[in-house]
């Protein structure tokens, strides 16, 4: 049934591709710290130079293309980012393949392969992202570092070895629940990431107009927080209607595989929970008070749920989606 | 009285009127706070919250044994949490408080706003404001052409995009307003209603929907009422004549493993029907339930059934009496049970009972009799025995897969015998009584679910993510146009501006916009060499020079 060879070949993609992602978050560092020297000669010259500079270049580096202020050793940098990132993306999705073929069916049937999966999306909406709108590429660092962290950690504590499914896996709704799920959540994972990012640059926008920015700060490197904010929203609001498909269709396998359609088990309050929160978020978008940095806490708080959903859930609790694998 | 009187008798004479007023003003302010956006946030927060210890606790509806576990593990914590509704969080009446709240606000919040889009759908576009470069997006074109040719290039432009289109003789110049994208507002509400309509077929599933579970062993079978089943729960307004007569006979059962012993597969052959009409045979198992008439039956367990031979001293023998074993370990299918003997024929205090251990693939480890392996390789069981009143008929209920420890405890159940057994192997009680392990058979859990409310729900959760998906993906759009005569006397100033909703970049949308404005202007001039010549269309109106476009 199994393909041992396959399998091995799959656990040895998986080593690849965490290499390779390793090497563009060094990449997008080195990008980053070039970046924030030529920046800050910039702003002195700005600065020394009082009307003489380019209105065009105000001194906090807007959405439009903060590429150009970048020296031409940084953009280098970056493309080996990106390229190192798109390598490693090809040797992830066929970490997958691979085990979808050693094991003859669809590659999510335990956590391990679902965790890998959902870190396979998150590096796709990433690239996707980045090449569509150069500027979002310099929060490569911020998506891939989080990216390798959990891959090592993946790795270490949720490694299954390639079997066959559960009797109850056998479905074809596991291609249509299992796949939106990842899906879903890869793209949250980005979202997520981009409002911690917003935050965090946001508060350094406010202390650059007050003038009590620190000079050399990574931050100015990072796209404009109206840039963050709208990214983290567009992410959310292409991810919601996924995740929410993924939960009525979770809603219709379980109407067949468990004899009713909700029954409040741990993992299905968790998912209405992170769609409360993500509905929340939405809202929060619109709501006078709470738009900027209250909602960006929302949708980091959405990230936070997803996360638990996975591993309190599939690790702790004892619920009828315990198909983890770990024992 | 002092106290309530106003201080200052001349001061407004309290007549019933102000009262009144105040009252639903403040009712009024109540409900405007309660429809409020932020209100809705709080309260999603709020039910986000409170599903949070359902998940955290042992809830009653997913499992009774562990919420007695608890109230074993703290005696002292569980009652006040069980006073708190927090083992049964999604019935309490704080989390129905919370959602019911929600909807309030949600049907004050959505209704209004479904009357003021109706009105709209059959009303045009409002009228330009009267500073169009205050809008979000805004431009000014200069062309040669005549005010209302530019506006016409105008209005052809946007409706090739299928925007409405309005004209109108403004104050400050002819205007154009346009508008498209209706769906949105139009998801969203279906978006809310669909909302409200899931939380109805929610609520009429849990009224009048039933569920039972009963464990069928091969050639056994049971029919639908509540008498038959091992568990059952009903919604209040189900009446028990209601119940669809099904009858459902179990012929076979299998389960199939993969090598490594992870289950492929269990399913039931089985015969069903209405009481009193033909039987029609199927078979159900893992993600296959049948369906008939509103009704599901489903496996949702197996388990085995050891089958035991006792023959008495005098020589009576009862064989192949068995008893449902529970699965422990659903890896191993390691199992425990009991056998009762109620009826040996001698007198109420010669009752048997058989209490243990059944393994599929039985290996000895230490001593002690475990599974190895769920598949039925090499069955043995692990029994003792007891002689004695099993205190069946003493009024209380009690487990059938266990015996009643209190009688154990006041000796009148004493063990008798104790073995290790394989198939065929037999043991000999102390009053010559041989008990021998003849086999097994196996059962399935099945449950019959009914459940009236989840085609509602279902169709309602459709139509909720069709309401999202045009919600989120349409954007609504209006742009307005005016014209005037250039400030220099020499042709015609267009001045365009927009407002979109539910999009971030409408930047480069509206500058691509703008720029085939401008190019049909330049082609329509071009045509058009003398613009002051062309006949102005009767919409148009001869440009004042004294009213400024701003
Ligand atoms: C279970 C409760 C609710 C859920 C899950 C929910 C979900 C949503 C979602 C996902 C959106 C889309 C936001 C966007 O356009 O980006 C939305 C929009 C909206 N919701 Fe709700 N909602 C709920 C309750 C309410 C309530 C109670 C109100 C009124 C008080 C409300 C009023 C609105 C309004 C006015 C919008 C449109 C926002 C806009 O387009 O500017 N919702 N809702």
């Amino acid at each position: 049934m199994i393909d041992p060879s396959l399998a091995a070949l799959s656990d040895h993609l998986f080593t690849v591709s965490v290499v390779l992602y390793s090497l563009a978050v060094v990449a997008f560092c080195a990008e980053l710290a070039f970046g924030a020297r030529t920046d800050r000669v910039r702003t002195g010259e700005l600065v020394a130079a009082g009307g003489v500079g380019a209105p065009a270049a105000p001194p906090v580096p807007d959405t439009g293309d903060g590429l150009s202020q970048e020296s031409p050793r940084a953009r280098r940098l970056g493309t080996v980012a990106m390229v190192l990132t798109v390598l490693g993306l090809l040797s992830h999705a066929a970490v997958l393949v691979t085990r979808g073929m050693a094991a003859g069916r669809l590659p999510w049937g335990n956590m391990y392969e679902f965790a890998t999966a959902v870190v396979l999306v998150a590096v796709l909406a990433y690239t996707v992202l980045a090449l569509r709108a150069p500027v979002l590429r310099h929060i490569g660092a911020f998506v891939l570092g989080p990216v390798v962290l959990a891959m090592v950690l993946i790795g270490l504590f949720l490694y299954a070895s390639a079997g066959p499914l559960v009797a109850a896996l056998r479905s074809w709704w596991l291609g249509v629940h299992v796949t939106t799920a990842i899906l879903g959540f890869g793209i949250f994972f980005v979202s997520g990431i981009s409002s911690v990012l917003y935050l965090l640059r946001s508060r350094y926008e406010q202390k650059l107009a007050e003038g009590a920015a620190p000079s050399a700060s990574l931050l100015a490197r990072l796209p404009s927080a109206a840039a963050l904010d709208r990214t983290a929203h567009r992410t959310a609001v292409f991810g919601f209607p996924i995740w929410t498909f993924a939960v009525i269709a979770g809603a219709i396998w379980a109407e067949s595989a468990w004899g009713r359609f909700w029954g409040w088990d741990p993992k299905e309050t968790w998912a209405f929970i992170a769609w409360v929160v993500y509905a929340a978020y939405l809202h929060a978008r619109t709501t006078a008070g709470w738009r900027g940095r209250p909602s960006a806490w929302v949708n980091v708080v959405g990230l936070t749920v997803m996360v638990f959903n996975l591993l309190y859930v599939n690790m702790v609790s004892t619920g009828l989606h315990s198909y983890a694998g770990l024992n | 009285m002092t106290t309530t009187a106003p201080p200052r008798p001349p001061a407004a004479p309290p007549t019933p009127q102000p009262l009144f007023g105040r009252v639903t003003g403040r009712l009024l302010r109540w409900w405007r706070q309660l429809t409020a956006m932020r209100t809705a946030l709080v309260l999603l927060f709020l039910l986000a919250l409170a599903a949070i210890p359902g998940s955290l606790l042992p809830q009653r509806s997913l499992s009774q044994t562990k919420v007695s576990q608890y109230f074993t593990d703290h005696p002292t914590l569980a009652p006040v949490l069980d006073r708190l509704y927090l083992f049964g969080v999604f019935s309490s009446p704080w989390f129905a408080a919370i959602y019911l709240l929600l909807f309030v606000s949600l049907i004050g919040c959505v209704l209004p706003r479904a009357v003021e889009h109706a009105r709209n759908l059959f009303s045009p576009p409002p009228p330009a404001p009267r500073h169009l470069h205050r809008l979000p997006e805004s431009a000014r074109l200069d062309t040669a052409l005549a005010p209302s040719a530019a506006l016409d290039a105008m209005e052809e432009e946007l409706r090739v995009r299928r925007f409405r289109v309005v004209r109108r003789d403004g104050r400050a110049g002819p205007e154009l307003s346009a508008e498209k994208g209706f769906l949105r507002e139009t998801g969203n509400l279906l978006f809310h209603l669909s909302l409200l309509a899931l939380l109805l077929g929610l609520a009429g599933g849990k009224l009048w929907g039933y569920e039972g579970s009963i464990l069928v062993t091969e050639g056994q079978g049971f029919c639908n009422s509540f008498q038959q089943y091992d568990t059952y729960s009903a919604g209040p307004l189900v009446r028990t004549k209601d119940l669809t007569p099904l009858c459902v006979d179990m012929t076979d059962f299998r389960a199939e493993y993969e090598q490594n012993a992870t289950a492929a597969s269990y399913t039931a052959d089985i015969d069903y029907g209405l009481a009193g009409a033909a039987t029609r045979n199927t078979t159900i198992g893992v993600n296959h339930p049948l369906r008939a008439d509103g009704d599901r039956v489903y496996v949702t367990g197996h388990g085995f059934s050891p089958t035991f031979s006792v023959t008495l001293p005098d020589g009576t023998a009862f064989t192949d009496v068995s008893a449902p074993f529970l699965p422990a370990d659903t890896a191993t299918m390691a199992s425990e049970g009991a056998l009762k003997l109620p009826d040996l024929g001698a007198g109420a205090t010669d009752q048997l009972a058989l209490q243990g251990f059944f393994a599929p693939t039985g290996v000895m480890q230490g001593g002690v009799l475990v599974s190895a392996d769920p598949r039925p390789l090499d069955p043995k069981v692990a029994i003792f025995v007891y002689r004695g009143y099993l205190g069946l008929d003493s009024g209380l209920p009690q487990s059938v897969y266990s015996l009643d420890q209190t009688q154990i405890d006041r000796n009148r159940l004493t063990k008798v015998g104790a073995a290790n057994l394989s198939v065929g192997g037999s043991t000999t009680l102390d009053d010559g009584t041989v008990i021998t392990f003849s086999g097994y058979k196996e059962f399935a859990a099945l449950q019959l679910s009914h459940d009236p409310g989840q085609v509602w729900v279902l169709g309602a959760a459709v139509a909720l993510l069709a309401g999202l998906l045009g919600m989120l993906l349409v954007r609504r759009e209006r742009v307005f146009a005016r014209v005037g005569p250039a400030p220099d006397g020499g042709g015609t100033v267009l001045s365009i501006g927009s407002l979109t909703r539910g999009s971030a970049d409408t930047g480069p949308r509206f500058s691509a916009l703008t720029d085939q404005v401008r190019t049909a202007l330049a082609a329509r001039a071009d045509r058009t060499p003398e613009p002051d010549a062309a006949a102005p269309s009767d919409r148009g109106r001869a440009p004042e020079k004294e009213i400024p476009t701003s």
